[in-house]
């Protein structure tokens, strides 16, 4: 209503210079009011345009034939899903299980009283953390076999152990934050009820560290699902495949990249219900009062 | 009528608390310097003094919570600073509050109660169960067995606490400042249930700052600063006719903070 009359004309994503900066307070509230509406109004319009240009240059009919042929697609099912989906989950699952287990070790000794066993943990987790997955899965795969004559373990053991070395040092330190948020006097009360310290660590303390770490621990699942893919390095039977492996497969058997979309959809499947769960854990833990006090 | 009681259940003889020359250090911070303190079998305890003047880490010395730099502690024939000692068990037998509560968060009211009893007394679940329901209707919450501990009001959840302790069937009973941390409305029946304790036999060391609960309570009281015990004796005699210079500063400060606050 108050609003002058410039800008109504000018329309939100109208050019507008910011004339009234200078002037009495009343007006610079409204001035803010304005820019907010046209920075708006020029968001929306960057996004119109680079649609627009997309939609124009782009050889649509090439595109679709690349990566949107529906009968390739249809021609992955149901082995996609069957094979490929259910062995990327089945690693991931795997990796993180072992994972999880090593990262509670690794937290606990980082926690402990002997030197020793901090040191060794500090070291490992500096280590893992610090190496991108690929060289993880080739050193498990070639360097390993090849070093040590007897080191031939099913291709799936190789994969969980890579996986689990990649997620384990990430989750130690999520898990050694977590226990030691939660506060002294849980275990002092443990403790002066006869709990041994171990005891008083898993009746205790863990579950409530829980709390807080699994949303953090949930990224750490998304993140381990997307490097599951690595596998594909490794090579394997067509049972093995995992849906990298067989995009790549089928993307040479079709030549075609529809199998890479396909994929990424199979992908997607796994960690958007991820990411809303660890939304949901965030939203139910992660508030002022997540019951540890 | 307290005192008659208690005096009847209280045994002569070795004192179920035997502290001698006790000595605690945090690095060269020497918090306790030389504390002597005999408690007998059903005897209540007020430990007073003023913050700072060790009389938590005295209380966390008897059930080995700081580990003693010196002197010995005996409790219930237990030396508590043998190496040797099955220390879990021994906690079993000493039950501890804590100014803070510490429930266990992620516990209900039941299981807070419960679970030490099954995992370190090796209680049947319906065992347990019948001990926490006995001990949870001494402190007048029956009907928050389910509830979690952070629906409950302060008082509630330092009452379920004392609950908690008591389920061990515990020798002797550990109060550090259990009214500290409380509303002032919730005081009185934590203080209550704390009377009761004292009124059926329970042998207790009570760090405090409440001094009508000292009056009426108390055995004996112990006034502490700086490491040491200064005074002891009779609460009529510590809190009504202290000898100490050091004991009247303390009283006149809590008893009339107004004057020389
Ligand atoms: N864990 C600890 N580490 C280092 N110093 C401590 C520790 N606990 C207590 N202290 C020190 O010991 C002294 C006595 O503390 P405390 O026993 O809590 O006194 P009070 O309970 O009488 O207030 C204080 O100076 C405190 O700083
Ligand atoms: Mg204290």
């Amino acid at each position: 209503m108050s609003t002058p009359p410039a800008s109504q004309q000018r329309g939100p994503t109208g050019p507008t210079a910011p004339t009234a900066t200078a002037d009495a307070t009343p007006k610079a509230k409204m001035s803010k009011r304005q820019k907010a509406k046209l920075s708006r109004g020029i968001q929306y319009a960057i996004l119109i345009v680079i649609a627009v240009v997309i939609a124009v240059v782009a050889d649509w009919p090439t595109l679709i034939d690349t990566f949107g042929r529906i009968d390739i697609a249809i021609g992955m099912f149901p082995d996609v899903i069957t094979k490929a989906l259910k062995n990327t989950v089945v690693f991931t699952g795997l990796g993180f299980v072992l994972g999880l287990a090593i990262a509670i070790v690794l937290a606990l000794m980082r926690l402990s009283s002997v030197g020793v066993y901090r040191w060794l943990a500090f070291v490992y987790t500096e280590f893992f953390r610090g190496l991108p997955a690929l060289v993880v899965f080739l050193v498990m795969g070639f360097g390993l076999p090849l070093a040590f004559k007897g080191f031939n373990l099913p291709q799936l053991i190789i994969i969980m152990i890579a996986l689990a070395l990649v997620s384990s040092a990430y989750m130690a330190e999520t898990i050694r934050a977590g226990i030691q948020a939660v506060p002294k006097g849980q275990v002092e009360a443990a403790r002066s009820l006869g709990m041994s310290s171990s005891r008083a660590m898993f009746t205790i303390v863990l579950p409530q560290a829980m709390r807080i770490i699994l949303p953090p621990l949930t990224n750490e699942l998304i993140l381990l699902t997307k490097d599951s893919s690595l596998a594909y390095i490794l090579g394997s039977s067509v049972d093995g495949r995992e849906l990298t492996a067989l995009a790549r497969a089928e993307i040479v058997n079709t030549a075609n990249l529809t199998p890479f979309i396909v994929v990424a959809l199979c992908y997607l499947v796994i960690t958007i219900p991820l990411s809303y769960l660890s939304r949901v854990l965030e939203k139910k833990y992660g508030s002022a009062d997540s019951g540890v006090k | 009528m307290t005192t008659s009681a208690t005096a009847s259940l209280r045994e002569t003889g070795t004192p179920i608390i035997a502290i001698r020359n006790l000595q605690k250090s945090f690095g060269s911070n020497q918090v306790l310097t030389d504390i002597s303190l005999d408690v007998d079998k059903g005897e209540v305890v007020c430990v007073i003094g003023p913050s700072g003047s060790g009389k938590s880490t005295m209380l966390r010395c008897i059930n080995v919570l700081e580990d003693p730099t010196g002197g010995s502690i005996v409790v219930d024939g237990m030396d508590m600073t043998d190496l040797d000692l099955d220390i879990d068990a021994a906690r079993t037998r000493i039950g501890m509050v804590f100014q803070s509560f510490n429930l266990f968060g992620h516990l209900t009211v039941r299981e807070n109660l419960t679970v030490a009893q099954i995992k370190v007394l090796r209680r049947s679940k319906a065992e347990a169960d019948r001990v926490a329901e006995e001990n949870l209707a001494k402190v007048g919450l029956s009907e928050k067995i389910d509830a979690k501990p952070s629906s409950l009001s302060g008082g509630q959840q330092q009452r379920v606490a004392i609950a908690r302790a008591l389920s061990m069937d515990p020798d002797v009973m550990l109060f550090d400042e259990p009214t500290s941390a409380l509303d002032p409305e919730t005081v009185g029946d934590v203080l209550q249930v704390m009377r009761n304790l004292a009124e059926a036999g329970m042998t207790m060391v009570v760090v405090t700052h409440e001094m009508e609960f000292a009056r009426q309570v108390a055995d004996r009281v112990v006034f502490m600063d700086g490491g040491v015990v200064v005074e002891s004796g009779p609460a009529k005699d510590v809190i009504g006719d202290p000898q100490e210079q050091r004991t009247k500063d303390f009283l006149a400060r809590v008893l009339h903070p107004g004057q020389l606050g």
